[in-house]
């Protein structure tokens, strides 16, 4: 039974992210792009969805700093690498430009899979084109 | 600020959900991450497989909830949601994340690298989009 509890945690927290991104207003491309709009009619309300966020997390971490572990991991998986480079800040601006585009950004477009609109899949299926490609770029 | 309650609530059940796979399974909830993670082989590939199944699960739940569902308004074509998912599966993996990894949980780290990341793909978004208003 301890194989089942690591993927059923897992898919409870991604019931909270999914009914999260929906009821803060987050799946809706048009919203996002008001936010990103500040020469329009500017919409805060991500600021608001970022702040919650973002002040739960970091309890989250906080609290995970004080554990030896995590209660169904041996470690936890965090990012080591300090370093700010040319692939951290090309690859950030592509995806901002990829985000104005649609005002789709990789959470909200999976979560919007279930709701049956084809726009999302079209936008899925090429974001996992374009995951695709950087995992064969030539090096 | 009532119009924002909404947006508020989803955020703390965001940052409740990334703090619950970080202290139970020791992952940072980063969907573009464990998007691409699933083309390779490893024991966290079923966890992370049921996370993205739990988000797929989230509008429907919220639909149960609500009565309806989650409002959506996509202006993009086709051809442009083609380009914009290229763009951002190909540079959320060369810059080693997206809204929720370096937004929600590598701004929660205090994160040098996802702070910088954030700010530029806030500046790259809304130049497009101001970019994008001021085309004819």
């Amino acid at each position: 039974m301890s194989g089942a509890a690591r993927p059923l945690a897992a898919l409870a927290a991604g019931l909270l992210f999914g009914l999260g991104l929906a009821l803060s207003g987050m799946l809706d491309p048009a919203r996002v792009r008001g936010f990103l709009d500040i020469g329009g009619a500017w919409d805060p309300s991500l600021v608001f969805v970022l702040g919650g966020a973002v002040s739960v997390s970091a309890l989250g971490y906080a609290l995970s700093r004080r554990l030896a572990r995590p209660a169904l991991a041996e470690t936890f998986d965090l990012p080591t690498s300090r370093r700010i480079d040319g692939p951290l800040v090309l690859g950030a601006a592509l995806f901002g430009v990829g985000w104005g585009l649609s005002g789709f950004c990789p959470g909200p477009a999976v979560a919007a899979l279930s709701t049956g609109a084809a726009p999302a899949l079209v936008f899925v299926a090429a974001m996992l084109v374009g995951m695709a490609a950087h995992a064969l770029r030539p090096r | 600020m009532n119009a924002y309650l909404p947006a508020l609530a989803g955020g703390l059940l965001i940052g409740l959900s990334a703090a619950t796979l970080l202290l139970v399974n020791g992952r940072i909830a980063g969907i573009s991450g464990l998007v691409a993670g699933l083309a390779q082989p490893g024991e966290r590939r079923l966890s992370d497989l049921a996370f993205l199944l739990g988000l797929v699960l989230g509008p429907p739940l919220f639909a149960a909830m609500a009565g309806h569902w989650p409002l959506m308004r996509i202006e993009a074509s086709w051809p442009v949601l083609a380009v914009a998912g290229l763009l951002v599966g190909f540079g959320t993996r060369l810059g080693s994340g997206c809204t929720s990894g370096h937004g929600v949980c590598g701004l929660a780290r205090l994160s040098p690298r996802s702070l910088v990341a954030v700010l530029v793909f806030l500046a790259t978004g809304m130049l497009t989009v101001a970019l994008m208003r001021a085309a004819p």
